[in-house]
């Protein structure tokens, strides 16, 4: 059957699963959304291509299936950049499709004309520029399996124009042959014995879980683990919600934002079993202070990220659900651990207690009357800055895939076309987005996304007319001396969300924080909650300035 | 410390930028870097010089297999054959010229091109042999110097090949 490429990338698209792409047309892509007319695959229109790159991430996040997202060439293509260097640093599979000037233009530097591959080379996992029509079914295919396999990530597929109006015998292939691409999942037999006798011969073990147990659906194993050695468990940011907060074994999240009890446990361990973490500068502060522990283990797909930041003496390249499997086999059960849990029992009591708020709201309990009104079920996605901070230490997330944040890049902007995501992937959850005045702002334009698809996202702000991380880091490190992060000029949020017929409702006083959030979490429909919270409350309750050693240790 | 690597990558446009903007990315020093087909027509192989400590050749070669076009990445035994090309271009005058002839004869080297003005020479070596060269040659006046960067093979029957990739 003779198809247009453009027919072949949709066709291609159905039998990879997708459902769903979100995208922004342009003259580039004309021929594509010719063929999304009359395809099944539904679309969804946003206000900014970075919007359809965060909500293809969100997507993926959500589901762990790829995804997809589609842009015109020149300016379309470049504003998806923050959002695949988003998706790249936290490892999310995704197909990125954007539009190219005909192949004959290619180098002249003709009307929206940018090397899109070449840009985002650092920042995918791997890119194509599509110049031969025949090349179109072979490099779909590719591109979606190296999407999802071994450690996932972003392809980005460049599609001349002049390609996507051609026509082929459609013929997709069954398998892939990249000889230069081979993920190990099995870790090494070997390896995974060492590993389970240094687990059986530990006294002070502690887990340390990141965002690839997630992405491997490895949290059952990391559960039966944890509950057979007795370990406290820790995770990364992007690690939340790969073991239960409610766990008694859960130790909280670590780093330099990360609660007391997860840093004192991981300084404390003489064994660190770390899983799909590549333990990134935020999570360990000076690596040299970061643990006492003279044995660690690291299970990671990506054999680069192992020995990359933390040196490891039993090092073990696999898929980490595959390969806690096989360790579980083995004996790992030890026998003397009450006395480690009970130490840990009381790095969790050693909670540093937060100031009274006089000058507004608590931000830290208007999270935690959220987190308590909410089931394991709501997937809450968060923005960049503090309010992301409280949330990913006091929301208690139990399930994986149910908190959704720019971990790696730290993207404002992120939360809501990244919730605009989760909600069309999950339409009967509840989606709660938690977003700071300056975050939102950036891509409030995706308000008008949620309106014309109706989506019933609860959108929370937490108000404090400040970029509160910023001002936080300037009291810190600049002795206060504040510039450039009052955010004068902020507009009415109740009124932009009218603007859009969208609820809202505001809340300035401590006796409402109650009945708002009953009442946005039962709303039927999208919904604004501004909270307006103390410009001065802190993540880190730090006094002074101080060396990362300290202000790790003085985390609450 | 140098490391010689030979890296086997899909003969595709491209890939050179890829493996190129990696280097300058991850903060790794090049010191050379030459590529060209193999015997089989859809791989190239190149011949990259690294300077850095045992961490660093490790993190460029597990950096470089992350490439999807990389087929195969191996550190090349510092004993090996190590060959590179320069042409160098001398001043020569009517009462000189000879005596860089016989400089040139000395290393091995051939006299490719001949002008009132100028030598051109052809020398193939390691690195230390064509630095001995142009040693030499400098107190004449080298006006244009062109090396390839350096390519290495294993000796005897040890091979990289594609079998058994990463
Ligand atoms: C795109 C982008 N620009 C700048 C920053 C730096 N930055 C990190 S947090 C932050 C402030 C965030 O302010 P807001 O969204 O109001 O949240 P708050 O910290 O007040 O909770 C800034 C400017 C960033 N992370 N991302």
């Amino acid at each position: 059957m003779r198809i247009t490429c453009a027919q072949a990338v949709l066709k291609a698209f159905k039998e990879e699963g997708v459902e769903v792409v979100f995208g922004y047309p342009g003259g580039a892509v004309l021929p594509l959304y010719d063929a999304l007319r009359e395809s099944t695959i539904r679309h969804v229109l946003v206000r900014h291509e970075q919007g359809a790159a965060h909500a293809a991430s969100g997507y993926a996040r959500s589901t762990g299936k790829v995804g997809v997202c589609i842009a015109t060439s020149g300016p379309g293509a470049t504003n998806l950049v923050t959002g695949i260097a988003t998706a790249y640093m936290d490892s999310i599979p995704m197909v990125i499709v954007t539009g190219q000037v005909p192949v004959e233009m290619i180098g002249r530097d003709v009307f929206q004309e940018v090397d899109i591959t070449g840009a985002t080379e650092p920042f995918t996992k791997h890119n194509y520029l599509a110049k031969d029509r025949d090349d179109i079914p072979r490099i779909l295919k590719e591109a979606f399996h190296i999407a999802r396999t071994g450690r996932q990530g972003p392809v980005l597929i460049d599609i001349p124009r002049d390609v996507q109006e051609a026509s082929i015998d459609f013929k997709y292939p069954n398998k892939v042959s990249l000889r230069g691409y081979n993920p190990t999942y099995k870790g090494h037999y070997n390896q995974i014995k060492k590993a389970a006798h240094a687990i059986a011969t530990s006294k002070r073990p502690v887990l340390c879980v990141g965002g690839g147990v997630i992405s491997s659906n490895a949290t059952d194993e990391v559960l039966e683990l944890a509950r057979r050695i007795k370990a406290p468990v820790a995770t990364t940011l992007m690690g939340i919600g790969a073991y239960p907060s409610k766990d008694p074994l859960f130790a909280g999240m670590i780093g330099q934002y990360g609660s007391y009890s997860a840093n004192k446990a991981i300084k404390e361990a003489d064994l660190l079993i770390v899983l799909g973490a590549r333990m990134g500068d935020r999570a360990t502060g000076k690596t040299d202070e970061f643990t006492k522990a003279t044995q660690i283990i690291h299970i990671d797909i990506d054999p680069a990220e192992i020995g990359k930041n933390v040196s490891t003496n039993i090092p073990i390249v696999g898929d980490v659900k595959i390969t806690l499997r096989e360790l579980l086999k083995f004996e790992v059960d030890r026998e003397d651990w009450s006395a480690w849990q009970d130490i840990v029992e009381g790095f969790k009591r050693d909670i540093y207690t937060t100031r009274q708020y006089t000058q507004g709201l608590d931000p830290v309990a208007i999270i935690k009357e959220l987190s308590s009104l909410c089931s394991d079920e709501t997937i809450l996605v968060t923005d960049v800055g503090q309010h992301q901070l409280w949330a990913g230490r006091h929301f208690e997330v139990n399930r994986p895939r149910t908190f959704i944040s720019s971990g790696g890049l730290g993207t404002m902007g992120y939360g809501l076309p990244a919730a605009v995501g989760v909600k069309v992937a999950n339409p009967d959850r509840q989606v709660v987005l938690i977003t700071g005045d300056g975050s939102f702002q950036m891509s409030m334009a995706e308000l008008a996304t949620i309106r014309q698809e109706g989506l019933s996202v609860k959108i929370i702000i937490f108000n404090n007319s400040t970029l509160g991380m910023v001002r936080e880091l300037q009291q810190h490190y600049y002795d206060g001396k504040y510039y450039g992060v009052e955010m004068l000029g902020n507009p009415d949020f109740s009124k932009i969300a009218s603007a859009y017929s969208i609820e809202s409702v505001k809340v300035e006083k401590e006796t409402e924080i109650y009945p708002a959030i009953r009442k946005i979490l039962d709303y039927e429909g999208a919904i604004i909650g501004e909270f307006s919270i103390d410009p001065n409350a802190n993540v880190i309750p730090v006094l002074g300035r101080c060396s990362d050693e300290t202000y790790i240790r003085r985390i609450g | 410390m140098k490391h010689i690597l030979g890296v086997l990558v899909e003969n595709n446009p491209g890939v050179l930028s890829k493996v190129s903007g990696l280097f300058s990315r991850r903060g790794f020093n090049i010191e050379s870097l030459a590529v060209g087909v193999t015997e089989d027509p859809s791989i190239s192989r190149m011949t990259i010089v690294v300077k850095g400590d045992s961490y660093i050749v490790e993190q460029v070669t597990k950096q470089l297999n992350k490439l999807i076009e990389v087929i195969k990445v191996e550190i090349i035994s510092s004993d090996s054959v190590v060959r590179e090309l320069a042409l160098i271009k001398v001043g020569a005058t009517p009462s000189n010229r000879n005596e860089i002839i016989q400089i040139a004869s000395v290393f091995r080297a051939n006299i490719v091109d001949i002008s009132k003005g100028s030598l051109t020479i052809e020398i193939t070596g390691d690195d230390q042999k064509i630095s001995a060269l142009v040693d030499m040659l400098k107190d004449f006046g080298i006006k244009e110097m062109v090396r390839t960067g350096i390519i290495a093979i294993d000796r005897g029957n040890r091979v990289i090949k594609v079998s058994g990739a990463k």
